[in-house]
């Protein structure tokens, strides 16, 4: 059976267009606040969200995300609070995914993690620091779940790597486009079309490009070689710097509408 | 659950591993590499030898502690004296070997976490002695506590960064390192301080270290015609305690005790004793015991010793307690800080606070066993350092 996620690249592959996938924390701005931003993302023609597992020790993450897991945790954002959220998403018919740092799976349990995933309409779950070397328990957890397992890609993944990670994918592949932690970049570097390209001589599955996208002209060049463009740290700041919640969420979603008309120019 | 995992490489029972971002796996991968190959280069090996004859002062000697036995119980401790090392501290061993390797690698700059200042106090040495660009992260919290080892680091050349965020001490120095490092990894290289982090680094950092342990178990056969009964070792990353445990594991007979920083008191939860009051987790990188609630979200660890002051621990320590291979047990701050004065008073000698832990434990355990009982303890660090927190906490006007 598919994930809702997999349909959604399905429709979006037959419409010959990227999807636009936004990040947010659970808990951020707080957890209603959180809600809402979703209700906008989708009003506003995203195409799917990632909601973030706030973590204590964010070693991938720069500034932004951090200053907003900051937040989610102050206000004692813990696993509940993720499936709430991820059920939520859910309910007003986004394809959601969790992003979490492997430690708060760990913790929970990992078989229990990926049923409360599934139980609550939650696609897959994305592990940006759990390696293929150490991801067997997981891979036997989500099968057993029926959700998709994404793991990341850098620039720096040797082609052999690169297939061995890519069998382990399902859903997507999130390739992440730039050395660094996340963050909005300036320029973005030709590292993105280029390992792009470097996946798909490995798999089939779609391939989503994160780290650094804030700007509709962005989404654009992105879109143009990947089939999802994700965008978290410029979501996170627009309502970060709102004087208030309602400015914030208007500033999402003209953001929102801005890269949601970006990633439909891109081919 | 079937074991189908693609490789199994650097862990230590159910421990270590690595759980990295994808984009450090190749900086790991050339590491682990690098580090393979110097082991069995004589050149290498020849090359860290003279190093350490010539500029760290190794072999360290062992020195016996015949008036502070008296507060042991009268079991003969023997103290291994790492504190002087250049430096001053047992971090330079792994600093120098971690140097060497990082020129063989052809990476022109390191960066490097520390708490107490001696791991960073090293490495700026370190990157002073052969022309390396060098970055040290460091809680600002501990750059208050330990402010003298911040200007040497500076005097040496290196650009000190205070973290301001999290709870301002080591763990969050490790963060920025690695976000630092997962930015500038094809230029530089991470030196890590501790037998923590994804592997090599467990294994590496212990190889580096294991000449402790080495040197002394002959210099103790030369000394006494024995082995030691037990060898006993302060433990926050683990790295000196590795380095001295190592080579007596084959010893049936020797027990391993590392002793954890139990700040206010395991009790109170404010403590750094991650074996003692810990539960599993994955923290920086490696699986091993880690102070963490619920949901997984690390918990800020508590010690008087900047140095100990981690809520993380080498995962080859959790194998070595959860096998019974080693013992770990918590020291107090108040209990460590009366055998810093012990020592200071009875020896004339100024162990770090961090090796003061080992200390309060070394006159625990001679206690329990009492004369006739050889203790090996690893006096990993001098206290210069920490002359301030020592006049402050036995409130000496300066």
């Amino acid at each position: 059976m598919s994930t809702q996620l997999e349909e959604m690249f399905v429709k979006t592959r037959k419409e010959n267009r990227s999807a636009l996938i936004a990040y947010l924390p659970a808990g951020f701005p707080s957890l209603q606040g959180c809600k809402d931003a979703i209700s906008t993302l989708a009003e506003f023609g995203v195409d799917a969200v990632e909601i973030g597992f706030p973590y204590s020790d964010p070693v991938m993450d720069g500034p932004t995300i951090q200053q907003a897991a900051d937040i989610s945790l102050k206000a004692g954002t813990g696993a509940s609070e993720v499936f709430e959220t991820l059920n939520f998403a859910h309910e007003v018919g986004l394809p959601a995914v969790v992003m979490t740092y492997w430690n708060p799976i760990e913790r929970f349990g990992v078989e229990r993690f990926a049923k409360e995933m599934a139980r609550n309409g939650g696609s897959g779950v994305i592990t940006p620091d759990l390696t293929i070397e150490e991801c067997n328990p997981w891979n036997s957890a989500t099968l057993a779940a029926g959700i998709n397992r994404i793991f990341v890609v850098a620039p720096s993944t040797t082609d052999d790597r690169l297939a061995r990670v890519t069998s382990q994918c399902s859903g997507f592949v999130y390739a992440a486009s730039l050395m660094g932690v996340t963050g909005a970049r300036t320029d973005l570097s030709s590292g993105g079309r280029d390992l792009v390209a470097r996946v798909r001589k490995t798999t089939d599955l779609p391939v989503a490009v994160g780290l650094g996208v804030s700007t509709r002209a962005q989404a654009r060049e992105v879109a143009g070689y990947a089939d999802g463009v994700i965008v978290g740290s410029a979501f996170i700041k627009a309502l970060l710097d709102a004087k208030d919640p309602r400015s914030g969420l208007d500033a999402l979603g003209a953001l929102a509408r801005e890269l949601v008309a970006g990633v439909r120019e891109g081919r | 659950m079937a074991n189908n995992n693609i490789e199994a490489i650097g862990h230590f029972g159910p421990f270590g591993g690595r759980f990295v971002p994808e984009a450090l796996i190749g900086a790991l991968d050339q590491l682990d590499a690098a580090h393979q190959a110097a082991i069995v280069d004589p050149i290498f090996q020849a090359e860290l030898a003279h190093l350490h004859l010539t500029y760290t002062g190794r072999p360290s000697i062992i020195t016996e502690a015949k008036r502070f036995s008296e507060f042991a119980g009268g079991a003969r401790i023997l103290l291994k004296r790492e504190d002087l090392n250049h430096t001053g501290s047992h971090k330079i061993n792994n600093v120098l070997g971690q140097a060497l390797l990082t020129k063989r690698m052809g990476k022109k700059r390191i960066i490097a976490e520390t708490g107490a200042g001696q791991h960073g106090v090293a490495s700026a040495t370190a990157a002073a002695l052969f022309g390396l660009e060098c970055v040290v992260y460091m809680g600002e919290e501990d750059t208050r506590r330990q402010a003298l080892n911040v200007a040497r680091m500076k005097l040496l050349g290196a650009e000190v960064v205070p973290v301001k965020t999290g709870s301002k001490t080591l763990k969050d120095a490790i963060n920025e390192a690695m976000r630092d490092w997962v930015t500038n990894v094809n230029t530089t290289h991470y030196l890590l301080g501790t037998v923590a982090g994804p592997h090599p680094f467990p294994t590496m950092v212990r190889d580096f270290q294991k000449i402790i342990g080495e040197e002394a178990r002959v210099q103790v056969l030369e000394l006494i015609g024995r082995l030691p009964d037990a060898v006993l070792a302060c433990v926050g990353g683990g790295s000196n305690a590795i380095g001295i445990f190592h080579a007596f594991i084959p010893d049936a007979t020797v027990d391993l005790i590392g002793f954890e920083a139990g700040g206010a008191g395991i009790e109170t939860g404010r403590h750094a004793a991650t074996i003692t009051g810990g539960s599993i987790g994955v923290l920086h990188g490696t699986r091993s015991y880690v102070l963490q609630d619920e949901n997984g979200q690390t918990i800020e660890s508590h010690s008087i010793s900047a140095g100990l002051d981690y809520p993380g621990v080498g995962p080859e320590h959790a194998y070595l307690h959860d096998i019974g291979r080693a013992q770990y047990r918590a020291i107090n701050d108040d209990q460590a800080m009366e055998a810093f004065a012990l020592l200071t008073k009875s020896e004339g000698i100024i162990p770090a606070i961090e090796s003061a832990h080992a200390l309060a434990g070394a006159i625990q355990v001679g206690k329990e066993r009492g004369p006739g009982t050889v203790l090996l303890v690893n006096l990993s660090g001098r206290g210069d350092k920490d002359v301030e927190t020592a006049a402050d906490y036995f409130k000496i006007e300066l």
